[in-house]
């Protein structure tokens, strides 16, 4: 049986929750601690982008398997206002907060897979994958 | 990759085993060096608390689980850190990128110029044109028709950089499609005009000078839209007057008419063209003044025209430690004695 959690995320106490349920699927399935922190620092990018830009959303984990492979799987959605310019906010040092090395490219570096759909006032869904190695 | 990351292991272990008993400086200095290496094979920084936790942990097996637990704190630090340097990484490789793209571009700019070797009897030529970043925002034209008569121009865009560089190829168009007029100093920059306000954009302007010199009747014409003034230098009075010309710089207004000088000229003249890149050469202290620019001529005035133009940017590149603020052209015609 897979295992799935949801997290709504409105607030930090979200972001917290959904970083601690990643960390505790990506050891189950066998994640090194380094590993592990990546996940972690990818749920809490994905989370707190929902929390500061579409106010809430929700942020979805699971177990994924392909080809023999077995990783971790992250769904991030919203009904925000959506990206207007994907291309831009992949585009490495853009960032709205200042950040160094964070935002969406930081997410992509971490994972494996990274895809993103994003409609103007509709909202944004990001999809990416960790595969174990 | 298993297989450097067990080496890697077994080296980082020896290190830091090494150092526990020696506590040298050597030691130190040998992991200095073992993180170059570790650059070089893109280990981030988080992978490095990663392994020397778990070596030092094979080391002391029995350590608080204070310290164990310390490290998850630093691990989830590093990641931020890996990250950014991660991005320094493709931003580097993206710069790069820019800068070979920039070097094709600046050899397209390049051959824009023209490169034939002016061969008149009586006539010395020289010009020299170096951008203060990779491409130029000067431009520089001569051409020789059949009946040996001379045209030469300098032209300067407002700003620097590619902005400037792609405005200036627009020049070097535009004056060769009005091959007719080439000769005639205000009647081509009217034309020119005319080209330039149409095309470019009204915050982008153009000054230049043309000049023209009859070797027929000895006689040299020019005019100017809003450039640098040039230089005549008389041998018979052995001075240097300024070619003062009056007219709007080009793009500003569609009508524009442009007044033409002429000058007589007697053996051992010369003219000199040139853009502001020259007059506003500053020194630590100070601009360059005009006269120290003809001082500077002066002293190779015994030259050939090619030798005099590179000495004087030679001697003006050292005069400001060899950092130009703006593209540089110096022309200089002289008929001979």
């Amino acid at each position: 049986m897979q295992v799935q959690t949801h997290v709504d995320i409105h607030s930090e106490w979200g972001i917290v929750a959904a970083r601690q349920a990643g960390r505790k699927l990506a050891r189950e399935i066998g994640f090194g601690s380094v590993d592990q922190a990546r996940v972690t620092t990818a749920i809490s990018e994905l989370a707190r982008n929902i929390y500061l830009y579409a106010n809430k959303g929700q942020i979805h984990i699971e177990e994924a398997t392909s080809s023999g492979k077995r990783g971790i799987k992250i769904i991030a959605t919203d009904e925000g206002p959506g990206i207007k310019d994907v291309r831009r906010v992949m585009e490495d040092g853009y960032t709205t907060s200042g950040g160094l090395g964070a935002g969406l490219p930081g997410v992509k570096r971490l994972m494996d897979e990274f895809k993103i759909d994003s409609e103007p006032d509709e909202g944004t869904t990001i999809t990416t994958v960790k595969w174990l190695r | 990759m298993e297989k450097t990351k067990l080496s890697m292991y077994q080296l980082y272990k020896d290190m830091l085993d090494n150092y526990l008993q020696s506590k040298s400086e050597h030691a130190l200095y040998a992991a200095q060096q073992f993180s170059k290496e570790m650059m070089e094979k893109d280990m981030s920084p988080e992978e490095m608390v990663s392994l020397h936790m778990s070596v030092f942990q094979e080391m002391v097996p029995d350590l608080p689980e204070e310290v164990v637990d310390s490290f998850d704190l630093l691990l989830e630090v590093m990641i931020g850190y890996g990250l950014a340097y991660r991005e320094h990484q493709s931003l580097r490789d993206r710069q790069q990128q820019l800068e070979s793209e920039l070097n094709v571009a600046a050899e397209m700019q390049q051959t824009l110029l023209p490169d034939e070797h002016i061969d008149a009897k009586g006539i010395d030529f020289g010009v020299i044109s170096v951008p203060a970043g990779k491409m130029s925002g000067d431009y520089y034209h001569y051409i020789q028709d059949e009946h040996g008569c001379i045209g030469v121009a300098v032209a300067d865009v407002i700003g620097k950089g590619v902005p400037a560089a792609m405005c200036m190829s627009m020049i070097k168009y535009a004056m060769e499609s009005i091959p007719e007029q080439r000769l005639q100093p205000a009647a081509l920059l009217e034309s020119l005009n005319r080209v330039v306000e149409r095309n470019i954009d009204s915050n982008m302007f153009i000054t230049m000078v043309y000049g023209s010199y009859d070797p027929r009747d000895h006689r040299f014409y020019y005019a100017g839209a809003g450039h640098e003034p040039g230089f005549y230098y008389s041998a018979s009075k052995d001075t240097f007057e300024e070619l003062t010309t009056k007219g709007l710089v080009l793009g500003l207004s569609q009508k524009v008419t442009y007044e033409e000088y002429v000058k007589d000229v007697q053996p051992g003249d010369f003219f000199v063209l040139l853009s502001d890149g020259v007059t506003e050469c500053r020194t630590e202290e100070d601009f360059i003044e005009r006269e120290q620019i003809t001082e500077m001529i002066r002293k190779y005035q015994h030259l050939p025209a090619q030798d005099i133009v590179n000495r004087v940017y030679r001697e003006l590149e050292k005069m400001q430690d060899f950092q130009l603020r703006d593209d540089f052209t110096l022309l200089i015609l002289k008929r001979d004695v």
